[in-house]
C-alpha cells in the first residue's frame, strides 16, 4: 500500500457524527470516459452543444417514466433526518456528500425548469440554472454516491438518494459525460461477456487451473465446468471470482457445494459474469442488454435452476430486477421468457442466491460441514449493502440477514455480530459500490469505509474478531484494497463459501 | 356586503380551487407516471396487507422518521399530530348542526394547537441550531415555517386571549359554502389567520408540502416484496420486447 496523500479518519470504535465542512471534496473527479467507450454504450462521445437543453429536455423524460424520481424531487422537506446517514458524509464532513444536499443538485435544477416557484423565484426556493459549475458537481457528488439506499431506510417518505444519482447519471451520459470505469466495464460485458473482458479459452485455462490446485489440496477432483448442456444448474457469479483473491476462495467453495451435494452444474462462457453495471448507470436498457445475456445462456445451455453467485449489486438485480427485465421467475409472456418458464424447475426460488442454496443443503444433510476446520477464524459479518436494502433471500422478509449468518454458524464456531445501527437495513456500505470501485477514487473510498472500519474495529479490539465474511465481490476488491489503510491486515478479508470450503466434507464420509 | 367580505369570499374561493386542481393534478401526474422496477427498500411486506400496514405505520407513527432521528421525530410528530387534531375540531365551523365526534374532541383540539405551535418552535430551532439543517435550508423552508407559526398563534390567539366573533365567523364560512354570502367580523386577528391559511392553501401543490400526497406513491415503500413470484413489468419497459 502506498503512502495516502491525504488525510485517513482515526478510528475510535464508535461513529461519530461530524461538523459540516464545506468544499472539503469539491475536487474529486473520477476519470471521464473517453469517445471511444461512450460511442460504444450509444452515447455522444463528448460533451455536446447545447448539452444544458439536452440535459433539461432529457430531465423531462426521465421524470414521464420514473415515479420516484417525481414524487422523490418534489416530496423532500429539508428535514435532514438523512443528513447523517450516508457513509461519505460520515468520512469527508463535505455537506454536499448529505443525502439531502446530493439529491439537492438535481432537485435545485428541477425545480428551476420544472416547477412554478422555481421558475418564478429561483431564489426563494433554492433553484438554480444549469451551468458548468452546476454539471462539475454533479459530475464530482454523483461519483460519490455508491447507491446504497441507506439514506432510504431512514427517510420519512422513503425518498432514494441511489434514484436521485442513477438519474443524474444517465443524465450526463446522454449529453456525452460519462465515467470511465463504469462504462468501460459496461462496454466489455455487453461485448465479451464478462467485466474483465476475458474470453472464454482464457476463462477455461482459469477454471482447469482451479480443478489442479483443488485436488492436489484435498486429495478430490472437483469440477470446474463450463458450458456444459444439460446441467440442472446454471452458476452465475461475479468474474472477478476467477482471477481475484480472495474471491477465488468463495468460488472453490461453490464448487465443493455442488459436488458434495452431486449437483451437476455449469458456468457459461456467454454470460460469465453476475455484477451488472447498468445498474450503476441507471439505464433500464443497459442493464436490461447485460441481465438479457444471461436469459440467452440458461435457454442455450438448458439450465433447470439459475443460481447467482456473492455479489452484491448482482443479487439485487437478479432478485429485484431480472424478472423485469428478461422474464426469469414467473409471469412473462414473450415468447422466449415462456421457453425460459418452461424450462426451469419452479420448485426453487428463479434466481437463487448461493448462500439460500448451500444453507438448504446443510439443513436437508446433503452437505457436512465440520466448524473445527475454521476455529483459528473469529468471524464477523458485513451486510452488503444491496443485498440488505434493495432484495431478501428466503421466503420471509430479512431472509437476507438470516440465511448468511445462519450458514455462517453452521460453518464455523466463534462468531460476533458488529454494532447494532451498523449491520443489517442499517448496515454501511462498503464505500466502493456503485461504480466508485476505481484507483482515481481512492480517497472516496477510504474515506467512505471509515463507518464499516470503526464497527470493525471494536469487534476485532474486544472479540478477537479475525475475519470479516462478505457476500460481495465489490465488498472483497474495497476491503482488500482500503482496510490496511487503517491498519487492518487484508488477508482477514473473505468469502462467506471460503469459510464453508475450509468446512465442507469431501467424498468419503467417516 | 362589504368589499372585505367580497374579498375574502374570492380569496377562499380562488384558494379552494388551485388546492383541489393543483393537488388533484399532483396524484393524477403520480399515479399515472410509472415505477418500471420493484424498488421496495427492503426489508419489506411480501402481501399487499403488509404493505397497507407498513404505510399505515409511517403515515400515523412516522415508523422510519424515528428509527432516524428522535428529536425530528418528536417535533414532527407533535406538529403533525397536533394539525390534525385543530383540524378536525375546525370542522366544527363548516358543520350545522355539529356532527357529535367533533364536540366530543372539540376541548382536545384547543390544546392540540400548542402542541403544534411547540413542534414548529423546535423544527425552525434546529434549522438554526444544526449545522448540517442549516446548511440545507432554503429561505422558503424559513417562510413556510414563519407561515405556518403564524397561522398557529393567530388561532390561539382567539381561542385563548381574544376571542372573536365565532358566530358571524361561522355563518360567513357556512355562507361560503352554500352561496349565501354572510358578512365577515373585520377582526384582525381573524383577518390574518384566514389570510395565512389561503396562502398555505394556494402554495400547497407547487411546494414541498406535496410530502402529503407524495408518501403515498413512495415506490420504496408502497410496492410488495415479489419480484420473484410476479412479474413487474412497465408499459414503456414492455414495449422494448416487441
Amino acid at each position: 500500500m502506498a503512502a495516502a496523500d491525504f488525510e485517513v479518519p482515526k478510528l475510535k470504535g464508535y461513529i461519530e457524527i461530524p461538523s459540516i465542512r464545506p468544499g472539503a471534496m469539491q475536487g474529486i473527479k473520477s476519470f471521464p470516459a473517453n469517445e471511444k467507450i461512450q460511442e460504444g454504450l450509444g452515447y455522444p462521445g463528448k460533451l455536446v452543444d447545447g448539452w444544458e437543453q439536452k440535459a433539461v429536455s432529457k430531465m423531462g423524460e426521465m421524470l414521464r417514466k420514473y415515479r420516484s424520481l417525481q414524487v422523490f424531487l418534489d416530496a423532500c422537506v429539508h428535514c435532514g433526518a438523512c443528513t447523517d446517514k450516508c457513509h461519505y458524509y460520515l468520512g469527508t464532513s463535505d455537506p454536499k456528500n448529505m443525502p439531502v444536499a446530493r439529491q439537492d443538485l438535481l432537485r435545485q435544477v428541477y425545480r428551476r425548469y420544472f416547477t412554478l416557484p422555481g421558475k418564478l423565484f429561483p431564489k426563494l426556493v433554492g433553484a438554480r440554472d444549469l451551468s458548468k459549475e452546476v454539471l462539475d458537481d454533479w459530475y464530482s457528488y454523483y461519483h460519490q454516491c455508491s447507491e446504497c439506499r441507506r439514506c432510504s431506510v431512514y427517510c420519512p417518505y422513503g425518498i432514494d438518494t441511489a434514484e436521485i444519482t442513477m438519474a443524474a447519471r444517465e443524465i450526463m451520459d446522454s449529453v456525452g459525460l460519462g465515467q470511465k470505469y463504469t462504462n468501460e466495464i459496461l462496454g466489455k460485458a455487453q461485448r465479451i461477456g464478462n467485466n474483465l473482458g476475458m474470453p472464454g479459452p482464457a476463462l477455461e485455462d482459469t477454471l482447469a487451473g482451479f480443478e489442479e490446485d483443488v485436488e492436489a489440496d484435498t486429495g478430490v477432483a472437483v469440477k470446474f465446468p463450463i458450458d456444459v448442456k444439460g446441467a440442472e444448474v446454471l452458476l452465475v457469479t461475479p468474474s472477478a471470482d476467477f482471477f481475484a483473491e480472495p474471491h477465488v476462495e468463495s468460488l472453490i467453495g461453490y464448487a465443493k457445494v455442488f459436488h458434495a451435494a452431486g449437483i451437476s452444474w455449469t458456468l457459461s462462457s456467454h454470460a460469465s459474469e453476475a455484477g451488472n453495471f447498468g445498474l450503476f448507470q441507471g439505464s433500464y436498457e443497459n442493464m436490461r442488454k447485460v441481465a438479457m445475456r444471461i436469459r440467452d445462456a440458461a435457454l442455450e445451455l438448458g439450465a433447470k435452476r439459475i443460481v447467482v453467485g456473492e455479489c452484491g449489486h448482482a443479487w439485487r438485480v437478479a432478485y429485484s430486477f431480472w424478472n423485469t427485465l428478461t422474464g426469469v421467475g414467473a409471469g412473462a409472456d414473450d415468447k422466449y421468457a415462456q421457453m425460459l418458464q418452461k424450462q426451469l424447475d419452479h420448485s426453487y426460488p428463479q434466481p437463487s442466491h448461493i448462500c439460500e442454496v448451500s444453507l438448504d443443503l446443510v439443513k436437508r444433510g446433503a452437505i457436512v460441514l465440520d466448524k473445527e476446520a475454521n476455529d483459528h477464524r473469529v468471524v464477523t459479518f458485513h451486510d452488503s449493502c444491496n443485498v440488505s436494502r434493495g432484495s431478501r433471500m428466503g421466503n420471509i422478509p430479512g431472509g437476507q440477514f438470516i440465511i448468511p449468518r445462519e450458514l455462517i454458524r453452521s460453518a464455523v464456531n466463534r462468531y460476533h455480530d458488529m454494532a447494532p445501527g451498523t449491520t443489517h437495513e442499517a448496515t454501511f456500505c462498503c464505500g466502493g459500490g456503485g461504480g466508485l470501485l476505481t484507483d482515481d477514487l481512492i480517497e472516496v473510498r477510504v474515506k467512505g469505509a471509515s463507518p464499516r472500519a470503526n464497527a470493525l474495529k471494536d469487534v476485532v479490539d474486544n472479540h478477537g474478531v479475525n475475519f470479516l465474511a462478505l457476500i460481495c465481490a465489490i465488498c472483497k476488491s474495497q476491503f482488500t484494497k482500503v482496510l490496511p489503510y487503517y491498519g487492518f491486515d487484508m488477508s482477514m478479508v473473505g468469502g462467506v463459501h471460503q469459510l464453508v470450503s475450509t468446512a465442507i466434507r469431501l467424498g468419503a464420509k467417516e | 356586503m362589504s368589499g372585505l367580505t367580497l374579498l375574502y369570499a374570492l380569496l377562499f374561493y380562488l384558494a379552494t380551487l388551485l388546492f383541489l386542481v393543483g393537488v388533484g393534478y399532483r396524484v393524477y401526474l403520480y399515479s399515472r407516471t410509472p415505477a418500471p422496477l420493484k424498488i421496495p427498500t427492503t426489508p419489506a411486506p411480501t402481501t399487499g396487507a403488509g404493505v397497507v400496514m407498513r404505510m399505515a405505520r409511517e403515515l400515523v407513527l412516522f415508523e422510519s422518521l424515528f428509527k432516524s432521528n428522535k428529536w425530528i421525530w418528536i417535533f414532527g410528530w407533535m406538529f403533525h399530530f397536533g394539525l390534525f387534531l385543530v383540524l378536525a375540531r375546525h370542522l366544527r365551523y363548516f358543520t350545522q348542526p355539529v356532527w357529535g365526534w367533533v364536540v366530543l374532541i372539540q376541548p382536545f383540539g384547543k390544546y392540540a394547537s400548542f402542541l403544534m405551535v411547540a413542534g414548529l418552535a423546535g423544527l425552525w430551532a434546529r434549522r438554526f441550531l444544526v449545522d448540517r439543517v442549516r446548511y440545507i435550508s432554503t429561505p422558503s423552508d424559513h417562510l413556510m415555517l414563519a407561515l405556518l407559526l403564524g397561522i398557529g398563534l393567530s388561532g390561539m390567539s382567539m381561542s385563548f386571549v381574544d376571542h372573536t366573533d365565532i358566530i358571524s365567523l361561522k355563518a360567513f364560512v357556512l355562507g361560503l359554502m352554500y352561496f349565501d354570502w354572510q358578512p365577515l367580523p373585520a377582526d384582525p386577528l381573524l383577518l390574518a389567520h384566514l389570510f395565512m391559511v389561503a396562502t398555505l392553501m394556494i402554495v400547497f401543490p407547487i411546494s414541498k408540502l406535496l410530502h402529503a400526497p407524495g408518501v403515498f406513491f413512495s415506490p420504496t415503500r408502497n410496492q410488495i416484496d415479489n419480484p420473484r413470484e410476479v412479474r413487474h413489468l412497465a408499459p414503456w419497459a414492455a414495449q422494448l420486447e416487441k
